[in-house]
């Protein structure tokens, strides 16, 4: 059997050998520091709770040559134009494995609002700013976090500046092109919100072919004092795909964090949402929707962590499973000793369409402070007979009906949207997903 | 137009309706009274297509066809409605919305073309003002928060956009003020036709000083044990049911 753990610490020291300017920097002291932690835990077995019903490890094990690397895609503009959904007009970013596309990628926004650039180049041009971020927030305790800090060098960089609102949205295409072969790839994405500043970014993330796939990606984002930012991801690759996410949020006093994490597709996606509350007055909204079937397996873990007073959280995840798919849910909320006067939620609901479908779901709350307001509730269950026979009876078929009442479970999340040309987006996405 | 011929059916174990017979023809409204528990509900279940339900003998026609194999939605199609005793919730999802896909799908099964928003509204608008809903309801989530008043007008307004060949109405009446009563009543006349029909499922005679039935059916113990004209509901009001089951009792 190959020892997958020993893959990556090769693939690392080969990587280690081409950082040529970067060595001795504090980016690579990150890195150095990530493979330790990584070479010391190993990737989660079957016994870490964390991956508990993901097994993950076993997957990649199974499924993929990790001694593989990334190759360049040769996908025509024409080709890639087709992953193309209809939208306002936007600061639009490709990326094809990891590689940024910088020809067909159309910056609308002026250099005065923000900075975008590629994570290869930022290392370099913003050295102060990734330094202060980079490696700085993840959870490195996770494995593939520790290996994302320890082997990207693909991702983007956008920083807002102080006191601007974006007139346009980022919307970021990401597209993993597996027509010649397996694709492994590590992007990694840090976003900077200066104070007082507001964003919107939607990243989709899509592939071409049907090939397999395991995308190890990371995010870092800060969100100064009263920034404000909503972050969309859209993921609907195809069956092939592992998908590992760890993205961690930092927000400063007075700041606004929306995040909507989507699931349509994906062999085995595992999302860590994290958001770290350090200071007042925050709020954060963490929306989650995932529809999906076949044997797809989805999992997301979200972190809400109060450490200051004041602050408000609120989180609403509901699941659609079909066929022989399974899900996760591990919600923690945490409300630290000096974070009097919180108000946490988060509510959890699935509907399990099939008997084989499935779902883990888990509340975690854990309360050092006393002057708190915090609820939770979780709920899983089939669609309900009496109103699928009510539809019935007024002469909609079966069919219909179990996408009207589906379309209506999901539209607890699909109202927060806040972009219009998203939730058409997304009601059509819905929409002929249900219909099969 | 509906033939039910020596109907039976029970849920789980149970035996609950025991030999049905009833014809409804076209222009008429029959009533179906009986005692909590003698199968009024269930017969209005049955004939919807709830599913719970296992037919074990007899047959039902509507309209020349076998009732008994077509799914709802398609007894539905062909001019069946049914007003639920307990209207459901449905959050999410507006009266006005789930009726244009409903009025859309029958007009499909028909062959007639579907309605665009324009003229959908101009129809709903008309039947609004028949059972005087209140256009805000009908923007709002199915029944949430409604009142039961407010819940079975809805039924009835669905009813009139819908437009059935035969109406099955459940216990409309159970927990009706009198003033949402004769809005009910006033809609269910006005629908009225030589072309369709209606049964009335109640455990009381008060909606039938409003809906006046040409034919009265008192339902015992999973069968018809009596028919009469309206005269005999209002017998019923007087004297109680114990008398109709003493009746079956001695001819037992």
């Amino acid at each position: 059997m190959v020892d997958i753990k020993e893959t990556f610490l090769n693939k690392y020291i080969e990587f280690e050998k081409g950082l040529n300017g970067q060595t001795g920097t504090p980016i690579h002291d990150a890195r150095k520091a990530a493979i330790q932690q990584f070479e010391q835990a190993g990737l989660p077995g079957p016994k870490n709770e964390e991956y508990k019903y993901t097994h993950l490890s076993r997957t990649l094990r199974k499924d993929l040559d990790l001694g593989l690397d990334s190759f360049s895609s040769k996908l025509s503009e024409n080709e890639i134009e087709k992953f193309h959904f209809p939208h306002d007009e936007a600061n639009v970013l490709y990326f094809v494995n990891g590689f940024f596309k910088s020809d067909l990628s159309k910056i609308l926004s002026p250099e005065s609002e923000f900075k975008v650039t590629e994570l290869g180049t930022a290392f370099e041009d913003y050295q102060q700013d990734i330094q202060e971020i980079f490696g700085k927030h993840l959870n490195h305790q996770d494995a593939f976090a520790a290996l994302n800090t320890a082997l990207t060098n693909q991702g983007v960089f956008i920083k807002v500046e102080k006191g601007k609102a974006l007139s346009h949205p980022i919307i970021i295409y990401n597209i993993t092109d597996t027509s010649e072969g397996n694709v492994i790839y590590y992007p990694r994405n840090i976003v900077l919100l200066g104070e007082n500043s507001h964003a919107r970014i939607v990243e989709t993330f899509q592939t071409f072919g049907k090939g397999k796939s395991f995308i190890n990606q990371a995010g870092e984002i800060i969100v100064k004092q009263s920034a404000n930012l909503e972050y969309y991801k859209i993921q609907e690759e195809n069956k092939e795909t592992l998908r590992v996410d760890n993205t961690q949020i930092v927000q400063y006093r007075d700041s606004v964090f929306n995040a909507f994490t989507f699931t349509f597709e994906g062999k085995m996606i595992r999302n860590n949402l994290s958001i770290r509350l350090v200071d007042e007055h925050c709020e954060s909204h963490m929306f989650g929707l995932y529809l999906v079937k076949g044997n797809s397996h989805v999992d997301n873990h979200t972190v809400v962590d109060h450490l200051k007073p004041d602050s408000f959280s609120n989180e609403i995840y509901k699941g659609v499973l079909d066929e022989n798919s399974t899900g996760v849910f591990n919600g923690k909320i945490y409300v630290r000793q000096d974070a009097q006067k919180t108000n946490a939620f988060q509510s959890n609901k699935n509907i399990l369409l099939t008997e084989t479908a499935s779902i883990n779901t888990k509340p975690q709350l854990e309360i050092w402070a006393n002057d708190v307001k915090c609820s939770h509730g979780c709920t899983t269950g089939q669609l309900d007979e009496e109103q699928m026979f009510y539809l019935q009876t007024r002469g909609i078929s079966k069919e219909s009906a179990r996408a009207i009442l589906l379309t209506a479970f999901a539209e607890d999340v699909l109202e927060n949207i806040k972009i219009d040309f998203i939730r058409k987006h997304l009601h059509n996405t819905i929409s002929s997903r249900l219909k099969h | 137009m509906l033939k039910v011929k020596d109907l039976y059916a029970k849920i789980e174990d149970k035996e609950i309706l025991r030999g049905i017979n009833l014809e409804v023809k076209a222009g008429e409204i029959h009533a179906i009274m009986g005692p909590n528990g003698s199968g009024k509900s269930t017969l209005a279940s049955v004939l919807a297509g709830r599913e719970d339900y296992e037919i074990t003998k007899g047959s039902v026609e509507f309209l020349g066809s076998d009732l008994l194999e077509m799914a709802p939605e398609v007894r539905a199609r062909e001019g069946l409605f049914l007003a639920f005793q307990y209207p459901v919730e449905i959050p999410g999802v507006t009266t006005t919305n789930f009726l244009k896909t409903a009025l859309n799908q029958i007009r499909e099964y028909r062959g007639e073309s579907p309605l665009d928003a324009v003229s959908f509204l101009k129809h709903i608008k008309d039947k609004m003002n028949l059972v005087e809903m209140n256009q805000s309801l009908l923007n709002r989530s199915l029944n949430e928060g409604f009142s039961g008043g407010e819940k079975k007008r809805n039924e009835i307004f669905q009813m009139a956009v819908l437009e059935p060949t035969l109406a099955i109405l459940d216990e409309t009446d159970s927990g009706l003020d009198i003033d949402a009563l004769k809005i009910v009543a006033n809609g269910v006349n006005k629908l009225r036709s030589s072309e369709n029909a209606t049964i009335v499922v109640t455990h009381y005679q008060r909606l039938l000083d409003y809906i006046i039935p040409d034919y009265v059916h008192v339902l015992y113990n999973g069968r018809i044990v009596k028919s009469g004209d309206k005269t005999l509901a209002v017998e019923l009001e007087n004297k109680g049911y114990d008398w109709i089951k003493e009746e079956v009792g001695s001819i037992a």
